[in-house]
This record gives C-alpha cells, sequence and structure tokens, in this order.
C-alpha cells in the first residue's frame, strides 16, 4: 500500500509560468491527483487578464483537515513547479523561504521588454544560482524541448507534473494520474499524456 | 453524463467556485440561466450552458447585463427559478431594472449573482455590488467557503419565493476563479408549468400586475419581506461562530476573507484569544445574533473586501444596542487597521491581528526577504501584459498608430472593455487613451467629436469588440451619428467575446447552448445607422491603413472601419499555424540596419526575439503562431513567411 501521507499539513504547491503554458490545466490534473486520495485542496488561481502573456499562479493547499484560503500567506509554499525559469524567481519573493524546492522548466519565455532589447534575460546557469541561493532544492529540466521533440510544446506542463512526481515525497502516482487525465481529455489523447508523464519522471531520476 | 449532473448520493467534487453556483442552482430546480460574459464569472453560465438539454434549462448570453436580469425576471414572473450572472459592474449596467424589480417583487426563486474583483486581478475598477443590495433593499448573501458556495445559491432560491422578492448572491474572484471540495446535495425535481398570471386582484404578489406602482404601498410591501428576511437570518446556519465564549477580539468576517480569517488566527495560535463571527447573510444584519456576539467582547475587527460595508452597518446597529451591551472599540478601515482598496489575504489579516494583540509574527527571516528582492531586481524582468502571438489586435493597432502619426494632429483613440484594453501599453502603441466602461470610447468619441466649435482640432478614434458592440457601443453610436458627430469607430471583430473565453454574442450563428441561431450583421447595422462603412483584414497592414487615413478625412459624421480577423486563440486558429515564420540572417542587419529594430523594438510580438550579441532578430518556434504580419513589417525584407504544410 502506497503511503497517503504528507510530510507538512497543509502542504503548499505554487504552480507559475506565463498565461497560455497550461498553468491552469496543470494545477488541476495535479488537483484531483490528490483529491483521489482524500484529501481536501484549494486552488487559487489568477486567470483573465495574466492570461495575456502576463506571469500566472496557482496555488494549491492540501490537507487531510480541512480547507484552506486560496491564497497561500507570504513565505510559506512548500515547492514550487515553474513552467518558466524566470517565474520561479518572481514567487520566491513572496512565498519562497530557505527550505522551499524548486523545480523548473529551462525554457524562457521572454517579456515583451527583454524582446524590445530594453531589459536582460538572464543566462540559466545565473538563473540556476539565483534559485539555489533562494532554495533548498533545485532542479532544472528541458521540459518544453522534450515535448517538442514528442510532438507539441503544450506537453511541457505534464512532464513538468510527471517530474514534480520523481522529485517530491507527495503521494502522487500514475493510476491517479490516469484516473484523472481520463476524465479531462479525449482517449486518443491519453497515450502521449502518460508518455510525457512518465518522461518527466525519468528525467529527475537519472 | 457531466460532473455537474451526478447525483449519486454525497458525491463529492473539487469545483470552481463558479461550477458550484452552477450545481447549487442545478440542485435548486433552475429553469432559466442568463448573464453577459465578464471575469470572474463567466464559467457559471458556460457550465450550465453544456448542460442545458440533459437539466432541461434555458440558457442564454444575453446582450448586456440588464437584458439579462430582465430575461431571467420574466422567467421568475411565469413562476420558474431563475438566475442571472455577471461581473461586478454588470450590476451598474442593470441597476434600474432592478431598482423597479424590487419595488414590483418577483414569483419564482431569482437570484442575481454578481462575481466581484477585489484588487482588480481581471478589471479595471473594484467596484462592489453590495451597496446595491442596501440600496434596492433586498437580501444579500456571501458565502464563507466552497461548499456555502453551492449551498448557499441553492438556498437563495428558496429565500427569494419566501419573500418574493429577488436575492443577490455575492462571488469573489477567490471563489468564482479557485477551487475547492463540494459535496453535493440533490437535485430537486420541480413541476413546470410557465405562466404569467395577471388576472387577479391588482396589487396580488402572485396574480396581480408586477409592476412598482403604486409606489410608496409596494414600497412598504418590499420593506416588510426585507424585514421577514432579517428574522431568518437570525436563525440561519450560514452565519456561524467559533471560538472562546468571551473573546479578548471578536472578529465580524464574511465571504473569502471567512478563509483568510482562519488561517490567520490559526498561524498566531490565537484560537484562545479571538472569537470569529462569519456571516453569510450581510444585509439585512441578523441584529439579534450580533448582539449575542457583541455583548461577550469589547474590541470588535471586521474584515472584508474591499470598502467597510459591513463595518458601517454593524458600527449603525451596535450604537443603537449601545445601552445594552456597551461602547466598544471598533478595528477595521475606518481606522486603517485594513486597507481600503485592493484584496485581502491571510497575511494582511495576520498582521492586523497581531498588532491589535500584540503578538509576534515572523514568516521568515528579513535576511532571506531582502536577498530575494536584490536576485528578483536583477534576475527577473518585469513582465509587462502584452497581446498573444498572432493577435489581430496588435495588426489592428499597428496601423491605428501608424494612421495616427501620418494624420499629424495629434489623434487619440477612445477604448473600453476587452482585451484591445491593453492598447492604452506598448503593446498597443500607446495609442488607447482613454478606458472606462463597456462601449464607452464610442460614447466619449461622440462626445469629443462636437466639440470643433470650441477650438477642438485632434482627429478622434474609437475602437470595441464585436461583443462590445452589441452590448452598449450601439446606443452611442446612434447617438453619434443623429448627431453628426466627427469621428472614427473602429470595430475590432474577432469573431467572439475573445477575453472571457469565446462565449457567442449576436454576431455569431450559433448561441450558448450550441443552436443554430439568426446573426446580426455589425456592417449592415452601421450602415442603416447612416455611417460611412469599410471592413478590412488587419493582417492586410498597407490597406488597413490606407483605408483609415481614408476614413479619417472625411470632415464631417461618423466612420466606421470593421477590422475582421478572428482571435489567436480561437480553436480554429490554435489547431494550424498559417505560416512557417523564418529570418534571413544575410538581410537581417540588425542595428545596422536604420530600421531601429522595428520587429522587436517596436512590434514586439512575443514570437520574436532579439539576439543582441548576433545583432540578429530571431523567431520563436514554440511561440509563433504564424500569422505572417511581422514579415509584411521588416523593411528589409529580412522575415520569411511559407504557407505552414
Amino acid at each position: 500500500m502506497s503511503s497517503m501521507k504528507i510530510s507538512k499539513d497543509p502542504y503548499n504547491i505554487i504552480i507559475t509560468g506565463v498565461g497560455g503554458q497550461g498553468n491552469v490545466l496543470a494545477s488541476r490534473i495535479l488537483a484531483n491527483m490528490f483529491v483521489e486520495n482524500n484529501f481536501f485542496v484549494t486552488i487559487g488561481e489568477s486567470f483573465g487578464a495574466s492570461q495575456r502573456g502576463g506571469s500566472v499562479m496557482s496555488h494549491l493547499r492540501i490537507s487531510k483537515e480541512s480547507c484552506y484560503s486560496p491564497q497561500i500567506p507570504k513565505g510559506l509554499a512548500d515547492i514550487i513547479v515553474s513552467l518558466e525559469p524566470i517565474e520561479a524567481i518572481r514567487v520566491l519573493l513572496d512565498y519562497g523561504n530557505s527550505d522551499i524546492k524548486v523545480l523548473s522548466n529551462s525554457r524562457p519565455v521572454r517579456p515583451p521588454g527583454v524582446i524590445a532589447g530594453d531589459m536582460n534575460y538572464p543566462s540559466l546557469d545565473e538563473i540556476k544560482i539565483s534559485l539555489k541561493e533562494l532554495s533548498s532544492d533545485v532542479w532544472i529540466i528541458d521540459a518544453t524541448e522534450k515535448a517538442v521533440e514528442m510532438g507539441n510544446p503544450i506537453l511541457g506542463n505534464i512532464i513538468m507534473l510527471g517530474a514534480l512526481a520523481g522529485v517530491s515525497d507527495l503521494p502522487l502516482y500514475k493510476d491517479d494520474f490516469q484516473k484523472v487525465m481520463s476524465r479531462n481529455i479525449s482517449s486518443d489523447k491519453i497515450d502521449i499524456n502518460l508518455q510525457a508523464y512518465d518522461l518527466g519522471s525519468d528525467m529527475v531520476n537519472q | 453524463m457531466s460532473f455537474l449532473m451526478d447525483n449519486t448520493e454525497k458525491a463529492r467534487y473539487l469545483l470552481l467556485g463558479n461550477e458550484a453556483i452552477a450545481r447549487g442552482a442545478l440542485e435548486a430546480g433552475v429553469n432559466v440561466a442568463s448573464g453577459y460574459p465578464g471575469t470572474p464569472s463567466s464559467e457559471i453560465i458556460e457550465s450550465l450552458s453544456k448542460i442545458a438539454k440533459d437539466a432541461n434549462i434555458y440558457v442564454e448570453w444575453s446582450t448586456n447585463e440588464k437584458v439579462a436580469m430582465e430575461v431571467a425576471a420574466a422567467a421568475s414572473f411565469a413562476g420558474l427559478r431563475s438566475m442571472c450572472v455577471m461581473k461586478q459592474n454588470g450590476v451598474n449596467v442593470g441597476s434600474d431594472f432592478l431598482l423597479h424589480l424590487a419595488g414590483s417583487g418577483t414569483r419564482g426563486g431569482m437570484v442575481i449573482v454578481p462575481c466581484e474583483d477585489p484588487g482588480a486581478l481581471s478589471s479595471v475598477n473594484e467596484g462592489e455590488s453590495r451597496y446595491f443590495a442596501k440600496l434596492f433593499e433586498i437580501p444579500l448573501l456571501e458565502p464563507g467557503d466552497f461548499q456555502e458556495v453551492k449551498d448557499m445559491t441553492k438556498w437563495a432560491f428558496e429565500l427569494s419565493e419566501k419573500i418574493n422578492n429577488f436575492v443577490m448572491l455575492r462571488s469573489v474572484t477567490r471563489f468564482s476563479h479557485a477551487s475547492g471540495n463540494v459535496t453535493y446535495g440533490d437535485i430537486i425535481k420541480r413541476d413546470i408549468n410557465a405562466q404569467f398570471k395577471y388576472d387577479g386582484f391588482i396589487l396580488d404578489p402572485m396574480e396581480g400586475l408586477p409592476i412598482s406602482a403604486p409606489v410608496e404601498y409596494k414600497h412598504s410591501e418590499q420593506q416588510k419581506k426585507l424585514k421577514q428576511a432579517a428574522e431568518i437570518f437570525e436563525k440561519s446556519p450560514f452565519n456561524t461562530y467559533t471560538g472562546v465564549k468571551k473573546p479578548e477580539l471578536l472578529v465580524i468576517t464574511s465571504s473569502a476573507c471567512n478563509l483568510y480569517c482562519k488561517e490567520a488566527i490559526q498561524l498566531l495560535g490565537a484560537e484562545d484569544k479571538v472569537g470569529l463571527l462569519k456571516l453569510g447573510t450581510t444585509w439585512p444584519l441578523p441584529q439579534g445574533l450580533l448582539k449575542t456576539h457583541l455583548s461577550e467582547t469589547k474590541k470588535v475587527l471586521i474584515v472584508e473586501e474591499v470598502l467597510p460595508f459591513m463595518e458601517e452597518n454593524i458600527k449603525v446597529v451596535a450604537l443603537e444596542m449601545a445601552g445594552e451591551i456597551g461602547n466598544k472599540i471598533f478595528y477595521g478601515k475606518n481606522d486603517n487597521t485594513l486597507p481600503k482598496v485592493g484584496e485581502l489575504n491571510p497575511d494582511i489579516v495576520t498582521q492586523a491581528l497581531s498588532k491589535i494583540l500584540n503578538l509576534k509574527y515572523e514568516q521568515r527571516s528579513d535576511e532571506y526577504i531582502k536577498k530575494a528582492q536584490n536576485i528578483v531586481l536583477t534576475k527577473a524582468p518585469h513582465r509587462e501584459l502584452t497581446f498573444c502571438p498572432g493577435c489581430p489586435h496588435r495588426s489592428s493597432y499597428w496601423s491605428i498608430h501608424n494612421a495616427l502619426k501620418l494624420d499629424g494632429r495629434k489623434g487619440f483613440v477612445c477604448g473600453d472593455i476587452g482585451c484591445y484594453s491593453l492598447a492604452f501599453l506598448p503593446c498597443g502603441f500607446s495609442t488607447l487613451k482613454t478606458l472606462h466602461s463597456m462601449g464607452s470610447g464610442t460614447g466619449l468619441a461622440s462626445g469629443f467629436g462636437k466639440l470643433k466649435q470650441f477650438g477642438f482640432a485632434q482627429s478622434v478614434l474609437a475602437v470595441c469588440g464585436d461583443s462590445t458592440f452589441f452590448h452598449t457601443a450601439m446606443p452611442a453610436l446612434v447617438n453619434a451619428v443623429h448627431h453628426k458627430s466627427d469621428f472614427t469607430l473602429i470595430i475590432l471583430d474577432n469573431s467572439g467575446t475573445a477575453m472571457t473565453g469565446f462565449q457567442p454574442h449576436p454576431g455569431l450563428k450559433s448561441n450558448a447552448m450550441g443552436e443554430e441561431v439568426p446573426s446580426i450583421d455589425i456592417a449592415k447595422i452601421c450602415v442603416a445607422m447612416g455611417a460611412k462603412v469599410r471592413v478590412q483584414d488587419p493582417f492586410d497592414l498597407e490597406n488597413t491603413q490606407k483605408q483609415l487615413l481614408d476614413l479619417m478625412e472625411y470632415k464631417e459624421g461618423v466612420k466606421v472601419m470593421i477590422l475582421r480577423q478572428i482571435c489567436a486563440l480561437s480553436p480554429e486558429k490554435k489547431a494550424k499555424k498559417k505560416y512557417e515564420m523564418s529570418i534571413d540572417e544575410n538581410k537581417c542587419i540588425g542595428e545596422n540596419c536604420g530600421c531601429n529594430r522595428l520587429c522587436t523594438r517596436i512590434f514586439r510580438c512575443p514570437g520574436l526575439e532579439w539576439d543582441a550579441k548576433a545583432n540578429v532578430a530571431r523567431i520563436d518556434d514554440v511561440i509563433c503562431r504564424g500569422c505572417g504580419v511581422c514579415a509584411d513589417i521588416c523593411p528589409g525584407k529580412a522575415i520569411n513567411k511559407k504557407e505552414a504544410a
């Protein structure tokens, strides 16, 4: 029997990225994987205006005890899953702490000011160093590149979920992922999503 | 079967607050649901429209909120249960009707649901409709967690039928666009036989005339109903108290703030000092319940969003009872314990509690915060909002911007509400200079266009979207044509209510429930009104600019330019790129070109990137949607487009 425990209650997860990267879907799939195991889950989301190329963030509060607020108190996130690397840095300012874990995609989505040449986008090395300074563990994976190889960059968010299952001690199981996905997407897309999930787990377990 | 229709006993789902509202309405046996799209409310009608046939309900996206309210009220007059949904400012749009409806009363249960946006996460206001409940003298309900969002929606219909008046249920972004666990109740089956009765005694609420006259009589009846609601509220299970009997501090809260308060008390470990009175019925106030709890304490903190609505109303109650309960010390918005702007969160409430109770709370070290601030400053460049890659608005505004420059009369654009509002930012080349309510760009332009006699010599443009055109731009356009105002209205027609998720509008061939309906031609309407009309594809930059300049040259009367191109996020456009884009690195000479990096510095489509080291522009293949427009912008012909396979 797999363990259904969480190391902290509530356990606070932030999924961040840029509007259009599949942040909302990723957070709902993840949340429903916990619901499968009878956790209370609250998701707080920012979408709407922020969909238009802005920074987006979903707060997940996982608990065996009760329903928590859709906003995580400052400094109290336990893990950040970031679909875009500088968004992970941004989230740490408000919600980070020295024990936090960070799992990030390596692929930049450049802000308009960077495209215009008014601002610099840091190198991946600089990003790694910055994240390490503000957290206890950092994993950066080439989720978008792998997703493109699989045929669709949008699979990046599923690869990241698989990677989350790989790096964290959270009770996340592939059976639950499959169950949740089969309720949310058409059956012809299940296989490719399962492959993406497995690939994500493999990428952090090598 | 949709999860929203599951009728197995005590089924439990993780629901978006908006889905919980939809489920509550289904459990109440709602027959008619109407609304106008607006964040954060849109998923309620969307959820219901998907199951309309299975649930035997009628669902519509109405032309605007006022019409939506009238559609819902008609159902109520015919004895059906109805719900009307909108974002906060939608109540403003329909308030004239609601004022009269409150006087006439309703028959079948009718609930209006404003979903509000404290902190304006997806709005250009953080307006409140709670004050309307007081103004209309109708009951106001505010759920305090996800289960209550569902349960109170269901109860709202019953309450409405008990008092024969409509009820307002207020949600906020942190419920509507958040998700939590909800346990289902039964979907009740009601016998339906819709009939509008008017043959009874004229003043009979169920069979007379549902009108607000004779005004004084109907007004006094309305106030009796409100009193009846207040009596029901005294025993409502949605008003709860948690904590010790005589707390050092009584916190009174409502809505999402309930969850912030619970968390703040827990973070401070202040359970033995603080009592939490959560009110689900916030107008009229349950005075007896307040008296019970106010009697047990000296200090009271009121936590709510955004304005001190409860705070001021509770203070009046407390003052009237002061002889019996003694004087209290109040904390809240008026004494600046809590901010009067923006949304609250667990931290703001924690700080307020720690200040009042003199308790220490440190979330993390100052050193960590300082380090994070420095890193963010240098390593996390600000992400300004922008139009999506391949968005037709970027192209439209490019032509508008160029036309205004060539026109040379210090012209400007009056805007309104939609994705295209963002044009006050660099993504729309900062052409948009006014931004207020739906349709207000056209109304303002109508006014600007009549100022010539006072020396006004600037050229005036207005923009509105296709859905907004029907919502409120049409009356402003009629006004403008009739008064021979001089301006050009640009209708940014992207074939749907794009910002809120492609809800249909009267210009389209199918409705909310997917049925085929007659579409209403925007161009023909404008022609019929007497405007000079042109229709153009904004991706054709050259002709768009030419036609626009041409229209702007007509000195008198209203000109309309319809820029028609489907939204880049529409399922049709997302499915396939039209062009594969590439940069010819031999032709792009970057800073040495003299174009001043038109593509990346000015046009700034997220699908482009500027490689400063190599001194060359590039295409980001993952992000580019292949609209092909940037190829026409590059003066060096360095951007190639090839039909995608």
